[in-house]
């Protein structure tokens, strides 16, 4: 059996659906975090597999792809930075108790 | 005689309310009489142009000048223009209005020199007092000479305002500032009435004009209870203004201003106002018998009812404001009178309802004169005592020789005593009473032995038997003559009161306000007495005067002990019948702020503040609810978003 662009599409659609439910279910910010990247990641996959795919010839998909990993790398550093104050503020980690400015 | 010099009578008084008001009065020391002068020139000039009118109306064919109108301005459909209305009633009214003014200026120089109680000193508001006696003279003339009653209805609030500043002129009294209000108030409520009148009228015929709805009222285009409702709506702007029952209440307390004021506005032209307004729209009257009716019955209702609180009254001023209620109260009854008389005749048309107006323009017209006079006189009184209570007066025949024999001919022409003016025209009021209603009759000859009777006792009182007041007004504490200048508008005065009844002697004043329509039933300077009703009003007049000798001269009565004998009846009279408590306590108090105030209150915390609030707390509850919503749980955004795509999707996938 060889491997087809339906294999990795079920592949993206787990991975998505797993950070979905991570990021909407955990309550530690890091886990949500580490959700998020999950989600971004098998949209990375998906565009990939689509790129190869569909125009082998052209690497618009796969440029695509570096861009978001390098965005998203950025935003892992900039959102661990905020929970790490957020930490040293509030002594946790769990987004429900970040209230600061709920009603 | 062109139209511009008519106009010039009405703007010459405003042309001198100008000077005083912008230049003479931040410009010149309060002390100087400068105001006093230009308003004399101005006023004097339209005397004599008013003169001149009068001379061009009688010769005119018609008795009628026609003067183009200027249009005011335009809105819409809705064009208002402005115009002079020049006939005869127009032209007599001119003259009695500047006449008076121009007297009282006169009188004013003198008087308001004197009496300057609680203002600053130096301060004698000669140029407040000028600038408004110009402003009122100018609004007077203004109602006198429009031909719209929207023009009118200005002017007719103008002199209110101009009589409100005069009354409290002296407004450091609260007694004078209280009296300014009551009378703005009162008027107002009668002016509502008036005001109404205009609006149905104009909704009815879409003009103001005046000649034209006297047309239309005639023709019959404008007839039955509209008309009726209108004309009632005018009298009640008359009644307010001319201070007819029950409206009369604020005319007593009005001679809180000062006498020259009481004279001119009081007595001569503002309260004679509203008998000139009926006269005016006299053909919207003729048409409805309704409305004729209450105008006599008011008119002589008030006659005798003022003429019963005069007969007790201390206060000279105010005896006096009495029988000017009671007289305009002849006014209205013989416009009433001739209204009803008219009823029964077959043909009618403007003139001949024009002509109707005769007999009661006739006595305004002597009115004003021997009216204004007395009030002189009683300012001339109160300058030599200091007081207006007559019980503080007496034996002021020796002092004031030319006061006294003044008010004597004001009062016996009052009394209506041949042949001074009041005899002439109050025994045609007499005789159209006995035309149309005998019972108005009744009333009529009874008020005129109260008038002979309180005006001799004024008389009396004030001039006869021994001074009776502790000081005079001066330091050195004797009485005197007033000043020329006071005596000498007196002096004039008192020649119109004895001259002026001869215009009708042999019907030459009904002729001309009446087109020669009418006949007059007066003949004569003796041929009168042909007739029995001048005999028994003589003698019923002479009674009166009799009476008061009896009582307040030779004192074979005592005044006390009448009152004693009468005693619910006196003290109903000289507590005027308790309409002023009626007034006050029950309708004010009670009905208004207690009833109306009170339920408008919750109206309007109930309703216009409960939807204002009720909307408001509606959209504050609205977001207090919504905003539930917003957690702050970004996770649950997160989901409602999740499940919101997925939505779409399925949405999308379902339907395409």
């Amino acid at each position: 059996m060889s491997i087809g662009l339906e294999h990795y599409l079920v592949l993206s659609t787990a991975l998505f659906s797993i950070g979905l439910y991570g990021a909407l279910a955990k309550k530690n910010a890091v886990v949500i975090l580490m959700s998020i990247e999950l989600m971004l990641n098998a949209v990375n996959i998906a565009m990939a597999a689509f790129s190869n795919y569909i125009v082998p010839v052209l690497l618009t998909g796969q440029v695509f792809v570096i861009f978001i990993i390098v965005v998203a790398a950025a935003e892992a550093a900039i959102a661990l930075a905020i929970i790490m104050n957020i930490y040293r503020n509030r002594e946790t980690t769990e987004a429900d108790k970040f209230d600061l400015m709920k009603w | 005689m062109t139209g511009s010099s008519i106009w010039l009578i009405f703007l010459l008084p405003i042309f001198s309310f100008l000077i005083i008001t912008f230049f003479i009065r931040p410009f010149v020391k309060p002390t100087s009489r400068i105001a006093g002068y230009v308003t004399i020139a101005a006023i004097g000039t339209a005397l004599f142009l008013s003169l001149r009118t009068l001379g061009t109306v009688m010769a005119a064919p018609g008795h009628e000048l026609v003067i183009p109108e200027i249009t005011w301005l335009t809105v819409g459909d809705l064009k208002i223009n402005v115009g002079l209305m020049v006939d005869s009633l127009t032209a007599v009214m001119l003259v009695v209005v500047t006449t008076v003014s121009l007297m009282v200026q006169i009188y004013s120089l003198g008087y308001m020199q004197h009496e300057v109680p609680d203002a600053k000193p130096g301060d004698r508001g000669y140029h407040r007092y000028y600038a408004w006696m110009s402003l009122f003279t100018a609004s007077m003339l203004g109602v006198i000479l429009s031909n719209s009653l929207l023009l009118i209805f200005v002017f007719w609030e103008l002199v209110g305002v101009c009589s409100y500043l005069l009354i409290g002129f002296w407004f450091h009294r609260p007694s004078a500032a209280n009296a300014a209000k009551k009378a703005f108030i009162v008027t107002r409520l009668g002016d509502f009435g008036f005001l109404v009148a205009i609006l149905v009228l104009y909704v009815n015929t879409g003009t103001f004009n005046i000649p034209e709805l006297q047309e239309m009222a005639i023709a019959g285009t404008l007839a039955g209870t509209t008309l009726t409702w209108a004309a009632i709506g005018i009298f009640s702007g008359a009644v307010g203004k001319s201070a007819q029952f029950p409206l009369h209440v604020w005319l007593p307390d009005a001679m809180e201003g000062p006498t020259p004021v009481s004279a001119l506005i009081h007595a001569a032209t503002m309260v004679a106002a509203g008998v000139f307004l009926v006269a005016r729209t006299f053909p919207l009257f003729a048409g409805s018998v309704t409305a004729v009716t209450v105008v006599a019955v008011i008119g002589a209702f008030t006659a005798i009812f003022a003429a019963t609180m005069g007969l007790v009254m201390h206060d000279i001023k105010r005896v006096v404001a009495y029988s000017t209620i009671s007289q305009l109260g002849y006014m209205m009854l013989a416009l009433g009178a001739a209204g009803l008389a008219l009823q029964h005749e077959g043909r009618l048309t403007v003139e001949i309802a024009k002509a109707a107006t005769a007999i009661g323009i006739f006595h305004l017209f002597n009115h004003a004169f021997f009216k204004a006079l007395l009030f002189l006189g009683a300012g001339s009184v109160n300058h030599a005592t200091g007081t207006f209570d007559m019980r503080q007066m007496g034996g002021l025949r020796k002092a004031m020789p030319w006061t006294f024999y003044t008010f004597v001919i004001g009062g016996l022409s009052l009394a209506g005593i041949w042949p001074l003016s009041g005899f002439w025209s109050k025994d045609e009021i007499l005789a159209v009473a006995w035309d149309t209603q005998k019972l108005l009759f009744t009333l009529v000859m009874i008020t005129v032995l109260m008038t002979a009777f309180y005006i001799f006792r004024v008389i009396f009182l004030t001039f006869g038997g021994e001074y009776r007041g502790s000081h005079g007004a001066h330091s050195n504490g004797h009485l005197h003559e007033s000043s020329p200048v006071m005596v000498g508008p007196m002096v004039v005065l008192a020649i119109l009161a004895i001259v002026s009844g001869f215009w009708n002697v042999t019907g030459g004043f009904n002729a001309f306000m009446g087109h020669g329509e009418t006949q007059s039933f007066i003949s004569g300077l003796f041929g009168i007495f042909a007739h029995p009703l001048p005999w028994i009003a003589s003698f019923v007049a002479i009674a009166g005067i009799f009476l008061a000798y009896a009582i307040y001269g030779a004192k074979w009565i005592s005044a006390e002990s009448i009152g004693k004998t009468f005693k619910p009846l006196y003290t109903l009279f000289y507590r005027k019948y308790f309409l002023d408590e009626l007034y006050e306590n029950i309708i004010v108090r009670l009905v208004l702020l207690k009833g109306i105030f009170a339920g408008l209150e919750k109206i309007d915390t109930g309703v216009v503040d409960g939807t204002v609030n009720g909307l408001a707390n509606s959209a504050y509850d609205s977001g207090n609810t919504m905003r539930r919503t917003q957690t702050g749980q970004l996770q649950l955004y997160g989901l409602a978003i999740g499940l919101g795509v997925v939505a779409i999707v399925l949405v999308l996938f379902l339907a395409g």
